[in-house]
């Protein structure tokens, strides 16, 4: 199995805004990432799927700064990042949305106050006018800035989170199954609102995903992800076209078009 | 496939119930309708639709503080708004089962699997110890895993999702019983486990010609498992059409739902969302 892209499917429009090479993540003596490489392109929508266990949250979260990575380098528009620690401007460029919206927004904290503590943090002034642009930008609106997270429904919180991490204006957003605890028609409206953000800002997504049918709704290209290893890496059409080689792509292409009697 | 008795198997009519809350009452179930016999029924609906409060109702798992009207609610004959605590125990586990998302909270964490299988069978029916392993792990083989004697011994933390599913439907099962309701079994699994614990399903359902309620949210994998799907909304039963003709649904919000999906091959940007009217509710 070999960690390479295939040449047809790394052909990377633009400069590259994320190199990760023969990233190994272990813990005690699990290697939950397992020498893996990857390059997105600036501007590019890229989809990593795979199942519990496959590594593909653990990829982001290193990336991230929030799982420690013992070999391998990452690149992040051109600046090196170690295995452990990411300074202030890392963050400027690279913020994450977490798969869990009940999860990740402080339960005791405001709207305003979850907006608030990231400009704070990294030295915006004009704070006020920020916060409501960014609610506004994700469809919610000024009557939503006082409320606590449990006032809101998931696909309100998950907005919040997606706001949280634009206020700072990043250019690449990590996104972790940013849809797996919404109802389906929630999942589109949040669908829909990512790709206008990322058209507005010329955002690079880098998506983690079980679901195949939204990762080849989301990405340009994706990775598949098994056992802490890639499997492949292909375009989003070849999935269409059936153009891959590995049998467990095709096994995930097949159960992800439902159950069949027989 | 659906060979239908005179008698249904579950008479369902005009089925609420209602929830006290700080604001006044709160209706999760307004007025439920259907009969079933022996077939698949899938109900579909989103979150707060009250396609669970249907299925805990007809179980009499509804808690406590709510209050459950029909006009009937029925197993075979038997009215289970009037039944004894106790008899809806005794039916509970031998005459109807259920089975829940995530076998990581239904199953008990410290009793191993096997005896958890032989608790179930032990309170509906007088056998032997002996027999009641054998028929504990003849069980666990019906349910595809491959070394019982090994998961028999095992605690529900050392096996997969997918396989405590299994343990579960086994479980589940072992009583025989005529009506099974599954609330979203497979929607806590991988999408590969998904497909083979569904087939496991399916095929202890057609044997056993049991009848089955299958409430998801995921109204494609419902249409392809089942032979007729309730459409919920708000409480209420939307739309009610067989499988096959769902490509042909009429209520907006069935096509809304089936519209909204992300599928490979197909290029809409943005997705279409669906545009809840009012009079959907009413």
């Amino acid at each position: 199995m070999t960690t390479v892209p295939s040449p047809n499917a790394s052909s990377s429009a633009g400069p590259v805004a994320l190199s990760i090479r023969d990233m190994v993540v272990t813990y005690d003596e699990f290697n939950a990432l397992d020498h893996v490489s990857l390059d997105v392109a600036e501007g590019e929508s890229f989809g990593i799927v795979g199942e519990s266990g496959s590594g593909k949250s653990t990829l982001l979260r290193a990336v991230a700064g929030l799982a420690k990575f013992g070999q391998g380098s990452l690149e992040v528009n051109g600046q090196s990042y170690s295995g452990s620690g990411r300074n202030k401007e890392f963050y400027r460029t690279v913020q994450m949305v977490f798969q869990d919206p009940y999860g990740s927004l402080h339960p005791r904290q405001t709207v305003d106050r979850l907006l608030l503590e990231p400009l704070v943090i990294h030295g915006f002034t004009d704070v006020d006018a920020r916060i409501s642009r960014a609610l506004d930008e994700v469809g919610l609106g000024a009557g939503f800035r006082f409320r606590y997270s449990h006032q809101l429904s998931g696909g309100q919180r998950q907005r919040i989170a997606i706001a949280r991490a634009l206020i700072l204006e990043p250019k690449i957003l990590l996104l972790d199954e940013p849809t797996s605890a919404l109802d389906a028609s929630i999942q589109a409206e949040i669908l829909n609102l990512l790709e206008d953000a990322r058209r507005a800002r010329n955002l690079t997504f880098v998506m983690v995903s079980h679901d195949l049918g939204v990762i080849s709704h989301m990405c340009e290209r994706l990775t598949v992800m098994k056992t802490g290893k890639v499997v492949e890496t292909v375009a989003a059409q070849a999935l269409e076209k059936r153009e891959f080689s590995a049998d467990y792509t095709r096994q995930l292409l097949v159960a992800s078009e439902g159950f069949r009697r027989g | 496939m659906s060979a239908t008795s005179n008698q249904p198997l579950l008479t369902v009519d005009d089925l609420r119930v209602t929830f006290p809350t700080r604001t006044g009452e709160v209706q999760a179930v307004r007025g439920v309708s259907f009969t079933l016999g022996r077939e698949r029924l899938g109900i579909v609906g989103e979150s707060g639709s009250g396609k669970s409060q249907t299925g805990r109702a007809i179980m009499g798992l509804t808690p406590s503080q709510a209050k459950i009207t029909a006009k009937t609610l029925a197993l075979g004959n038997r009215d289970l708004l009037s039944i004894s605590a106790s008899e809806c125990r005794h039916l509970r586990g031998k005459q109807v089962a259920m089975i829940l998302q995530d076998p990581k909270y239904s199953l008990n964490p410290v009793m191993r699997i096997g005896r958890q299988i032989i608790e179930t069978l032990k309170t509906h029916e007088k056998v032997s110890n002996a027999e009641a392993k054998a028929r504990t792990l003849a069980m666990l083989e019906a349910v595809q895993i491959r070394d019982p004697e090994r998961v028999f011994s095992l605690y529900p933390h050392e096996v997969s999702g997918g396989m405590g599913q299994r343990v579960m439907i086994a479980m589940m099962l072992i009583c025989g019983p005529e009506l099974l309701i599954a609330d979203e079994p497979t929607s806590a699994l991988d999408v590969t486990v998904q497909l083979e614990v569904l087939d496991i399903l399916d095929k202890l359902v057609a044997d056993r010609g049991m009848g089955l309620i299958f409430i998801s949210h995921d109204l494609r994998l419902v249409s392809s498992f089942c032979d007729r799907v309730l459409v919920m909304y708000a409480g209420r039963v939307v739309e009610e059409l067989p499988s096959a003709d769902l490509s042909q649904a009429q209520h907006p919000y069935t096509r809304g739902l089936l519209n909204c999906l992300p599928t490979i091959g197909s290029d809409r940007h943005p997705l279409p969302v669906l545009d809840r009217k009012p009079e959907w509710r009413l």
